[in-house]
């Protein structure tokens, strides 16, 4: 058992925005390429060029649909990631010490090398948000971009994860959810952010803004908003010469 | 509780090398990190006009396209029968010699014998030249299978059309109207503009069949019918005409809306009146009278004609507003067809209306039009529209583009503050393109650019006899308006010997024997097929490619291109640019790491190939090599005195667009990171075609010679122009089988009628339609040999809508077979209630052929993928009259990909593989590693 700080000085996360979210994968692709270079081990592709390949990426799109009764089927694409959980059950449940939660930001990580790769972490965790490297028989999981938000080699501005600095439609925001005046606080509040399965008891982090809604159009007919409407206005010929005049 | 102690500012890299990525058609700016010589992470470009820093699936996964095990490693000399795959290695002297001892006599004797067709290039200004300077009138890239009937339309519309040529007003708009879109067609821009949308609260409607990506964000989905989109958008203009829901003063001083049609029975009729001095002719309101349509002062009537000659004359606007308020485009009489209730037609041409005449934008700038009135602000209508190859590549898609653009202009958005806004190079009307050319003789280049706008009959490439001149017939009566060419047909034509029989076929980057070609198993054949004394029927094939593709397999000869990350290139204004609405922009590539195998880049070889074959413009008096390789090209060639490949840093170095090349300049694109940019006054940003600030810029930066305002084309006469030649008149006839369609397809107003194969398909035999659609993770066929991006996409499941799922008992797993007219493929079948209920799809170019891509042969992109492209003929079934008709669009030739009709089957129990299954070809490269843990070192 490893166990949780009862507080973190800040709460970092993401706000994924599901209504902008075009399911484009250039999230996951930019993870990988950062993190096969970057914090522990590299993430492998075994099989890459075969009838089965099997890759480790700590950011996966799932694409769901929803069917409506009055109105069309929406798709919803979800990227899903660790969520760097207050209640974490993948910190609680390792049994060296290997998962843990950062005091300072309340980054979920994995020590590489105090995992043994027994998989308990990726059993507890209700989001299936964590993959066992194939190649290199540890736990993988998102790690914030720990190795970039505070990266004094990188320019300030790239001081952010790699899924969020490259998410063209920008569906994707980094922040601190411990202040309340964060972007990624006012995003929560003012799109109705909301927690993935919240009744796990797991309290994540990371927040989700829901699609708004969609197929709402709903417009009067056009001759109404019209002054007069050629269609009253004796004829379009009328209504153009008269439009013409006014001109 | 102790915590590991971590390294937070790790190296991220000991240099950045920033270049242009080529992942897809977007070409964005990226940053390559460099650890030890070798690449180790690629993001994109921060200060890049195109992606601002970001970058797609692709782009972060162009290190695996790097070290892709399908690259080539060697030129290649066929050694087994073609299609088996068997190469010897050679080197590259004996390569380039067989190249030269091949082409030299062709180019003594008969230039038009060879057939140099370029794929998704980029360097199309260069290949271009290079085949003009040869001499063979057979020259195009891929814009006939792709997307130019948008192209086309917008030109002979407004000047311009979607993504190189412009784009919507993102910062402004309020209402965003998207047709199909293939997504790698400016992808990351589209992305960001929606992203920019979604942030304000912009309303975006997507029309599309499918519902996924970008019209997964819409808040407004409609799921439209293929193959209708034109009789849609028509019933929108119907309702906005209806309701005088239209800019008449727009349409007065930026339209040829009041130009007077001649009525009168003859061979001018339906062409503007003219005065003596050859300038069109409109009724001014005050007078009655017919005067120039730019004399000072006049009130140019809209509705009214004019009599001469005892009969009335009437304005383009009455014609225009007579057709489309006709009850055939109500919403009631165009819904069924449409699959949309016409109640949804209506709001979505009510929120049009409203969104652009109730929420009006101005911007306090003035500005002065080419009349030399000053306006003192700019007013503007913020609906934007974007479209693409969805409703391009239809038999209908030239018109269906024309009737976009047309409800564009009627509402008065294009070019206005939250519309549609042009890129420079472009506003540019089809008068200021080019003519297209064919003329060759024997050891001559050819007479001029192969391809350009024709303005009618008397441009097309035919010879006395009407019989075409290029051997893809483009610009001929079969494709009057083919300004792409019709790399599609190039195959078969050469296969056929018609209109002639060719020596040799030199391809670049074009998977023809594959995913870039209808009819793949046909073409296969046709590559390979003999004559009877065993020759081949095509007698040589060249193929240019970086890695091991399916045509690879179909070559004589092969000179192996370098990755994207090994070489030069200029993404240039003469080609196919990367400005913004706001900016003139162009870019390079560089070699920022050199190639590790004996490969080359095809723009230097094809210039050394020039040289050993003494093309003018390629050597010295002495006859040596004029350019070392394609970055001395790119610096030093000049297309006219003081313009180049690059417009940025030219001269000393601060020539923009216009100055003497600059030996540093390559440098200075390097040391800027890898692009210029130079924006354009604040008074020149909207209203080009007519704003004089915007003109005198464009010359002052050498996009033209002089000023050249014109008016948006409602009516387009060079299209009368071809209709009456249909109709009998002129010296130029065409063959009487094709005057019947010409007349009906080369209307000078937008129409929408069915695609051909809805035209003749019974719905008791096929019911269905069929579409394929490019995954926003893939380009073409390359993403599948990326080891990142086939875990995305990796085989193609047929997506059929629940209607279908229910009425064909479907069970999860379970496979289907699609049979065409033409042929059949059978896939897995998944449900996809988001989908219009008569539409079926599948993802485009993910299926391979068994050995190529350096795939082992139980990939899932062989075994359980198909191509749609086994389903669609190039030519439509028989009919009965003794013909075969293209399936290509009547107007431009372009590929009607997407009018495919099939039936869905359950396929027998026990089905485990994907249909059809070809045999595998031999890999000339070597089998691809088991796993990949790749880590660079520094």
């Amino acid at each position: 058992m490893t166990t949780l700080p009862t507080t973190t000085q800040k709460k970092l996360g993401l706000v994924i925005d599901l209504d902008t979210c075009v399911g484009c994968h250039a999230c996951v692709i930019s993870c990988k390429g950062w993190n096969t270079e970057n914090y522990g081990a590299p993430l492998s592709d075994l099989d890459a060029y075969g009838g089965e390949p099997e890759g480790t990426f700590l950011n996966r799109v799932h694409t769901f649909e929803v069917t409506r009764d009055t109105a069309p089927p929406m798709v919803v694409h979800f990227p899903k990631s660790c969520l760097h959980c207050d209640n974490a059950p993948c910190v609680t449940v390792c049994p060296t010490g290997a998962s843990y939660k950062r005091q300072e930001d309340g980054i979920v990580l994995v020590n590489e090398s105090a995992c043994i790769g027994c998989g308990l972490c990726a059993w507890a965790c209700p989001y299936g948000a964590r993959e066992m490297d194939g190649a290199e028989k540890v736990m993988k999981k998102c790690t914030l971009c720990v190795d970039r938000i505070y990266n004094e080699n990188l320019p300030e501005i790239d001081r952010e994860p790699a899924c969020v600095r490259t998410c063209p439609a920008g569906a994707r925001h980094f922040g601190d959810f411990a202040d309340p005046d964060s972007n990624v606080s006012k995003l929560t509040r003012e799109r109705g952010g909301f927690d993935l399965m919240p009744e796990q008891g797991t309290a994540p982090v990371n927040k989700y803004l829901p699609p708004r809604g969609r197929d709402t159009l709903d417009m009067p007919d056009l001759a109404s908003m019209c002054d007069p409407a050629p269609e009253n206005a004796k004829g379009f010929l009328g209504w153009l010469d008269r439009a013409l005049e006014r001109l | 509780m102790t915590q590991p102690k971590l390294n937070l500012s790790p190296q991220v890299s000991d240099e950045v090398r920033k270049t242009t990525c080529y992942m897809c058609a977007c070409r964005c700016g990226i940053n390559v990190h460099m650890k030890g010589g070798k690449v180790a992470y690629i993001e994109g470009n921060r200060d890049h006009p195109v992606n601002k820093g970001v970058l797609c699936a692709k782009g972060s996964a162009g290190i695996m396209q790097h070290l892709s095990p399908a690259r080539l490693r060697a030129p290649l000399k066929r050694v087994g029968p073609r299609g088996s795959g068997e190469f010897q290695e050679i080197s590259w002297d004996e390569a380039l010699q067989i190249a030269t001892d091949w082409l030299k006599p062709l180019r003594a004797t008969a230039p038009e014998k060879l057939a140099f067709f370029t794929g998704r290039d980029q360097s199309q200004s260069f290949t271009g030249w290079w085949a003009q300077a040869f001499g063979t009138p057979n020259w195009a890239a891929h814009g006939g299978f792709c997307s130019v009937n948008m192209a086309a339309a917008g030109i002979y519309t407004m000047g311009g059309s979607f993504w190189e040529f412009g784009q919507p007003d993102w910062d402004r708009t309020k209402l965003f109207l998207i047709f199909g879109v293939a997504e790698d067609h400016d992808s990351n821009p589209i992305k960001m503009g929606l992203g920019k949308l979604k942030a304000r609260g912009a309303r975006v409607i997507g029309v599309n069949p499918i519902r996924s990506g970008y019209n997964a964000v819409a808040d407004d989905w409609v799921g439209i019918t293929p193959g209708t989109d034109g009789l849609f958008i028509l019933s929108l203009v119907h309702e906005l005409l209806k309701a005088g829901k239209i800019d008449l003063g727009y349409l007065i001083r930026y339209t040829n809306a009041p130009y007077l049609v001649n009525a009168h029975d003859g061979p001018e009729k339906g062409l503007f009146l003219r005065g003596e001095d050859g300038k069109p002719l409109v009724r001014d309101r005050r007078t009655g009278q017919a005067v120039a349509w730019d004399k000072p002062g006049i009130s140019p009537d809209l509705g009214n004609g004019v009599e001469i000659g005892g009969l009335t004359h009437l304005p383009v606007f009455r014609h225009l507003a007579d057709r489309y308020l006709s009850d055939d485009y109500a919403p009631e009489a165009v819904a069924e067809r449409c699959g949309i209730p016409a109640p949804r037609i209506r709001a979505i041409a009510a929120e049009i209306a409203r969104v652009a005449f109730d929420e009006e934008i101005t911007i306090d700038q003035p500005w002065t039009d080419f009349r030399g009135v000053t306006h003192d602000r700019m007013v503007g209508r913020p609906v934007a529209m974007h479209a693409m190859r969805g409703v391009s590549a239809h038999s209908n898609g030239f018109q269906t583009c024309r009737a976009l653009h047309m409800l564009q202009i009627l509402i008065g958005s294009i070019e206005t503050p939250g519309g549609f806004r042009f890129k420079p190079p472009y506003p540019k009307p089809p008068e200021a393109h080019p003519r297209p050319h064919a003329g060759y003789a024997p050891g001559q280049p050819l007479d001029g650019p192969h391809l350009g706008y024709p303005l009618g009959p008397e441009h097309l490439l035919i010879d006395d006899d009407g019989q075409p001149k290029r051997i893809d017939k483009a610009f001929s009566w079969d494709a009057p308006m083919s300004p792409h060419g019709m790399m599609h047909m190039v195959i078969s034509n050469a296969h056929a010997g018609d209109p002639y029989q060719i020596d040799t076929l030199f391809l670049y980057m074009a998977n023809m024997a594959w995913n870039s070609s209808m009819n793949t198993s046909q073409v296969m054949e046709m590559l390979t097929d003999q004559n009877p004394d065993g020759s081949y029927k095509i007698p040589r094939i060249i193929y240019s490619d970086a890695y091991s593709s399916e045509m690879v397999a179909f070559a004589d000869l092969i000179l192996p291109d370098t990755t994207y990350l090994e070489r030069h290139d200029c993404i240039s204004l003469l080609d196919r640019p990367i400005c913004e609405a706001e900016a003139l922009a162009d870019s390079i590539r560089w070699p920022v790491v050199q190639p590790d195998r004996d490969v080359r880049p095809f723009q230097s070889v094809l210039l050394d190939l020039g040289a050993r074959l003494g093309l003018p413009g390629m050597i010295k008096e002495d006859g040596t090599a004029k350019f070392k390789d394609y970055a001395d090209y790119i610096t030093n060639h000049e297309r006219r005195p003081g313009v180049g490949p690059l417009a940025g840093f030219r001269g000393n170095g601060t020539g923009q667009g216009r100055g003497a090349p600059n030996p540093d300049q390559i440098n200075r694109y390097i040391e800027n990171g890898g692009f210029w940019i130079d924006h354009i006054p604040e008074e020149a940003q909207f209203y080009k075609p007519w704003n004089a600030a915007y003109q005198d810029w464009a010359v002052a930066r050498g996009l033209y010679d002089s000023p050249q305002p014109y008016l948006f084309n409602l009516y387009s006469e060079p299209m009368r122009k071809f209709q009456l030649a249909a109709e009998g008149h002129g010296h130029r006839q065409p063959p009487e089988h094709l005057r019947a369609r010409l007349i009906q397809t080369m209307d000078p107003l937008p129409l929408w009628y069915p695609t051909f194969t809805d035209a003749d398909t019974d719905p008791a035999d096929y019911p269905l339609h069929a579409l394929t659609q490019r995954p926003m993770a893939h380009y073409h066929s390359w993403g599948s040999q990326n080891a990142w991006l086939r875990q995305i996409h990796g085989h193609t499941p047929l997506y059929v809508s629940g209607d279908l799922w229910t009425e064909h008992k479907f069970a999860e797993g379970d496979w289907a077979t699609l049979t065409s007219p033409h042929g059949k493929i059978t896939l897995q079948v998944v449900r996809m209630d988001a989908l219009n209920p008569r539409t079926v799809w599948t993802w485009n170019a993910v299926a391979k052929r068994r050995g190529a891509w350096a795939l082992s042969e139980q990939a899932p992109e062989a075994t359980k993928s198909a191509l749609l492209n086994h389903l669609i003929h190039e030519l439509l079934p028989p009919k009965g009259d003794g013909l075969r008709w293209a399936n290509s669009d009547p107007v431009t030739g372009q590929a009607a990909w997407y009018d495919l009709r099939v039936r869905i089957e359950k396929a027998p129990e026990g089905q485990s593989l994907s249909y059809p299954a070809h045999p595998a070809q031999a890999s000339p490269v070597p089998k691809a590693p088991q796993d990949i843990t790749h880590q660079v070192k520094a």
